[in-house]
């Protein structure tokens, strides 16, 4: 039973698991798998939203609901105590960022073979399914947030004093050039921050996945290849929770810094 | 490995995942979640309220039946004083009817033995001047001698 047929190597088998499933060319190609589970999990909220809709009740909730709300309260008893500006799009942000990084991430306990061997069928010839494996879906959410940020930033502090911000910060007005490029990598971090650890963590997992899957080439290792991957399943269990809650703090974290005033700071 | 638009599409993704976090699914739950803290804040304080005012009519009442308590006592009280002056008044009737009675017999009584005297005393006058004629054997003057015997009879 080897993957992929005889021919294919466990460097090979290891690659062609990494590959995503492709349309155009260069820069301006998609990635379709990223993509279509990113939305997936999307719908998957949105269906939940949907069926609650008219069952939405003050009284006592069904079990749908009160799983809602448990998500709900925990968020927003992480974002208040965190994030003590009013607003109204922190919160259900920091929510996004924690159900969608959760579902995506949720999708490496899939194993392996299993999706694209079923989209194989299909003709699909390569399939990466977590799309938090992906680079373009960890920086499409942190560069969002980047964006907020800077709003924020303007908004709270106005042009001039996030302006004040890059000259004089950290070490006062004498070492203006020095500010402004420390400034500058403290902001850029954050982002590159956000996306790279979440993609490391979750590239990581999958690799161990990819590699724990080799080990079914001899076969007496199969017994330890499922002990090693149901260990490693489990462990990451708590890595896709945390990895999700960390984005999700670490945002609010960040905005916080923004909505900060110029005096505050 | 590397970025591709891909990048743009999880962007455009996320805003809307944001968007329809808000609106569908954030906001609804809040409020309802607010609506439903809300009850039981009202619920919680309709108990206090209702359990205090138990309290406030349990002690009305205590007090309405010790003044009942007390009214009845009163009335009994009365009761029993306008049953012994009734009881009184009654007897000092009939005592006082009783001496009337007895004072009315006591009356005729008397009268009726002053007529028999009287009677009796005109009957002797008469008797004892047929008798005075009879032992005389001649006439007397009646007119002459009638005051002297109307003065016997009176000495009888």
């Amino acid at each position: 039973m080897k993957p992929h047929g005889e021919e294919l190597t466990s460097v090979e088998y290891i690659q062609h698991h990494l590959k995503n499933y492709t349309v155009g060319e260069g820069f301006w190609a998609l990635n379709l798998d990223t993509i279509f589970f990113g939305w997936l999990a999307f719908a998957l909220v949105a269906l939940a939203a949907w069926r609650l809709r008219k069952n939405l009740t003050s009284g006592v909730p069904s079990g749908l609901q009160s799983f809602l709300e448990l998500i709900v309260e925990f968020v927003d008893s992480q974002v208040k105590s965190i994030f003590t500006k009013s607003s109204r799009l922190v919160a259900p942000l920091a929510m996004t960022i924690f159900v969608w990084v959760f579902l995506m991430n949720a999708l490496d306990l899939v194993p392996v073979d299993l999706v694209p061997k079923l989209l194989g069928m299909a003709g699909v010839t390569e399939a990466k399914i977590v799309p938090t494996t992906d680079l373009g879906t960890t920086f499409g959410l942190a560069l969002t947030v980047f964006a907020i940020i800077i709003f924020y930033n303007i908004k709270f502090k106005g042009p001039v004093g996030y302006l004040k911000m890059f000259l004089f910060h950290p070490f006062g007005k004498w070492l203006m050039p020095v500010n402004i490029v420390m400034t500058a990598i403290e902001e850029v971090a954050k982002p590159v921050s956000l996306a790279l650890r979440l993609f490391g963590n979750m590239f990581a997992g999958e690799l161990l996945f990819l590699l724990i899957a080799t080990l079914i080439a001899v076969q007496v290792l199969i017994p330890l290849q499922i002990l090693l991957g149901l260990g490693w399943a489990i462990f990451h269990i708590l890595v896709i929770t945390l990895q999700a809650f960390i984005f999700m703090l670490l945002s609010t974290v960040y905005l916080a810094l923004a909505s900060e005033s110029a005096d505050e700071h | 490995m590397s970025i591709n638009a891909t990048l743009f599409v999880q962007i455009f993704t996320f805003a809307i995942f944001i968007w329809f976090t808000m609106k569908y699914v954030w906001r609804p739950l809040t409020k309802v979640m607010d609506e439903r803290n809300q009850r039981i804040t009202d619920g919680l304080a309709a108990a206090d309220k209702g359990q205090q005012a138990e309290e406030e009519a349990r002690k009305q009442a205590e007090i309405e039946i010790a003044r009942a308590k007390e009214q009845a006592a009163e009335i009994l009280g009365k009761a029993e004083k306008r049953r012994a002056e009734i009881v009184e008044e009654a007897k000092n009737e009939a005592k006082a009817e009783s001496e009337r009675l007895k004072q009315a017999a006591q009356a005729e009584i008397e009268q009726e033995v002053n007529r028999a005297r009287e009677k009796l005393r005109s009957q002797l006058a008469a008797i004892v001047i047929a008798g005075a004629q009879k032992v005389l054997e001649k006439e007397i003057d009646e007119k002459a001698h009638a005051e002297l015997v109307n003065k016997l009879v009176s000495e009888l």
